[in-house]
Order: structure tokens, then C-alpha cells, then sequence
């Protein structure tokens, strides 16, 4: 192999690269299909997908053990968003039962240089992530529901 | 910012979408259409390069361009440079890659071989996106005799 020097700052670049990719794969969705809300569903599906085999990357490379109740799970899932998308997300809004809580992100990668045109307001641009999170909790026996409670490109964000 | 491994894993998503709606769009023919994913590509590429040569100096000309895309280009999107690069001087340039990123993961025997196509053709895109945002009009085409390496084949259109 030869050598991979670069002037460019390449985490940089790699999550540009992961946003603009996005960007370009959701625009091709939305081409794709007519009714935002499909396209919403669709989002959801392929991070479905992918939170399947990321967690496995997610396993290997933490090696962390079972999680004891969903409080553990929680902070399992703050360190996912800090190693995959470089962000720590806030855990809050803890129901009574402690069965449900929300994620607040500050700043979102995967937003970054992205404005929604009018007509797509009711589109949820990030939906892949709770796909991933759906996913991703499926395959260590956890079968949980993920929305967006807010959304950053109609104001502030939550899942 | 983004982890590595989650451009791998939104890349094979990309493909598999992409197969899907292949199989409804056109389920008679066994040709498979490649051109939404070149399509991704391309829209990525013509972003990315914006971003990553705002603050160079103009290439000196095309062959410089392409030393570029060879090897701060390539390592910065594919963790290595392109390990040879051929060109007539009249416009065709043969980019070649021993270890593509998008294939390393594959059987690098002929199992896979089939597939291969695939997994090149976003890059394509990315390619024929970054040269068209850098006034270089061309078709890219790629090969792929032995997994993991890839032939990227540009060829520029002058006119």
C-alpha cells in the first residue's frame, strides 16, 4: 500500500463526506418517492439497516458488556452518538416508569449545510438516526420505538 | 464529526437501496441500472471538491488536476493514494486502485466478482462529479479483474 499522506484534515473531510452523501441519497429518495412521509419511512428503514451491523462495530470496538436497565442503555447510546457522529447528546425528560426518555443534540452532523426548502417542512430529515437506534437495540434484545420529538431544521432536536 | 465506519456502512446502504427500487422499476431485465448510484455520486463529488479546494491555487492544467484527485483527493476519501496512474496525454486517464476501500471488505475471490460493479459505481460518480465542478467534463468507467484492485477509466470530452 502506498503512503496516505494528505493535506487535508481527513476526520473533516470523511464527516463532510457522510453528510454530503446523505444529503445526495436523501434528494435521490425524495425523487424517488412522491409523499414525504414515505420518504420519512424510508429513511427510518435504511438506518434500520444499518443499525443492525453498526452495532456490532459498536460491540467490538467498546467491548461492553449487558447493559443492567435502560438508564445503562442510555449512556451506551451517549457514547454511540460521541463515537459515530462526534457529538454528545444530552440524556432528559425521564418518564415515571423509566421506560422512556429523549436525546438532545446540540449540533447534528449530519444537518450541517442542509436548509429544507418549504414544501419538504413536514419531511424528517434525520430519521435515519432513530432508525440506527431501532436497529441497533433490536439486535441486543431490546425492542424499542425512536421518533423526533423536535428537528434543528424547524428548531432545536430530540429523539 | 462523523466516525469512518459509518460512511461504509450508509455506502452499502446506498447500494442496497438502490437495488431495491431496481427490482421494482425493472423487473424483466436482469441488466441492473446503475446510474441513480452513479448519480449520488456525482452530486456528492461536485460538492466535496467545492469544499476541499476553496483555498488552493488554480491546477495548472489537467494533468495536475488529476495528480491531485490521485493523491490528496483519494487519501482523503479512500484512506490511500491511487497506486498508478497512466494517461495517453490525450485525454484518457486510467486511475488504479490495489486495495478500493468499498472492495477490501469483499472475498477476493471470484465469488463476489459479479457484484463488483456495484460497489464502483458510486465512485465513479465521485469522480466524474470532483473533475466536473473543476471544468473537466468526462465519462468515468470502471473495471475490476482481481478484487480488491480497480480500474477507474477517465476519459475527457473536449468539446
Amino acid at each position: 500500500m502506498s503512503r496516505s499522506t494528505t493535506r487535508f484534515d481527513t476526520k473533516k473531510v470523511n464527516s463532510e463526506l457522510v453528510t454530503l452523501t446523505y444529503g445526495a441519497l436523501v434528494a435521490q429518495i425524495i425523487k424517488d418517492l412522491e409523499n414525504t412521509d414515505d420518504v420519512s419511512k424510508q429513511l427510518e428503514r435504511l438506518g434500520y439497516n444499518m443499525g443492525i451491523r453498526l452495532i456490532e462495530d459498536f460491540l467490538a470496538k467498546t467491548g461492553t458488556g449487558r447493559c443492567l436497565d435502560l438508564k445503562d442503555t442510555a449512556d451506551k447510546i451517549q457514547t454511540a452518538f460521541r463515537m459515530y457522529l462526534g457529538v454528545q447528546p444530552n440524556v432528559a425528560n425521564w418518564s415515571a416508569a423509566g421506560d422512556e426518555f429523549s436525546f438532545v443534540l446540540d449540533s447534528n452532523p449530519l444537518t450541517d449545510l442542509v436548509e429544507l426548502p418549504e414544501d419538504l417542512k413536514g419531511l424528517k430529515y434525520c430519521n435515519i438516526i432513530c432508525g440506527v437506534i431501532r436497529g441497533a437495540l433490536e439486535m441486543v434484545q431490546l425492542d424499542v420505538q425512536s421518533w423526533i420529538v423536535q428537528d434543528q431544521l424547524k428548531r432545536g432536536s430530540k429523539h | 464529526m462523523a466516525d469512518e465506519s459509518l460512511f461504509d456502512f450508509l455506502h452499502s446502504e446506498i447500494v442496497n437501496y438502490n437495488l431495491e427500487c431496481n427490482e421494482i422499476k425493472n423487473k424483466d431485465t436482469k441488466d441492473e441500472d446503475l446510474s441513480t448510484l452513479e448519480y449520488i455520486g456525482f452530486s456528492t463529488g461536485y460538492r466535496i471538491i467545492e469544499r476541499l479546494t476553496k483555498e488552493m491555487p488554480r491546477f495548472k492544467d489537467e494533468l495536475d488536476t488529476m495528480k491531485f484527485i490521485c493523491t490528496d483527493f483519494w487519501s482523503a476519501v479512500y484512506k490511500k493514494q491511487i497506486d498508478n496512474l497512466r494517461t495517453n496525454h490525450q485525454g484518457v486517464y486510467v486511475l488504479q486502485d490495489n486495495g478500493f476501500r468499498f472492495l477490501t471488505k469483499l472475498s477476493s475471490g471470484r465469488q463476489y466478482l459479479e457484484a463488483a460493479p456495484r460497489y464502483v459505481a458510486f465512485t465513479c460518480g465521485v469522480i466524474r462529479g470532483s473533475l466536473a465542478n473543476l471544468n473537466i467534463n468526462c465519462l468515468v468507467t470502471a473495471e475490476v479483474q482481481n478484487m480488491p484492485s480497480c480500474k477507474f477509466h477517465i476519459q475527457v470530452q473536449r468539446n
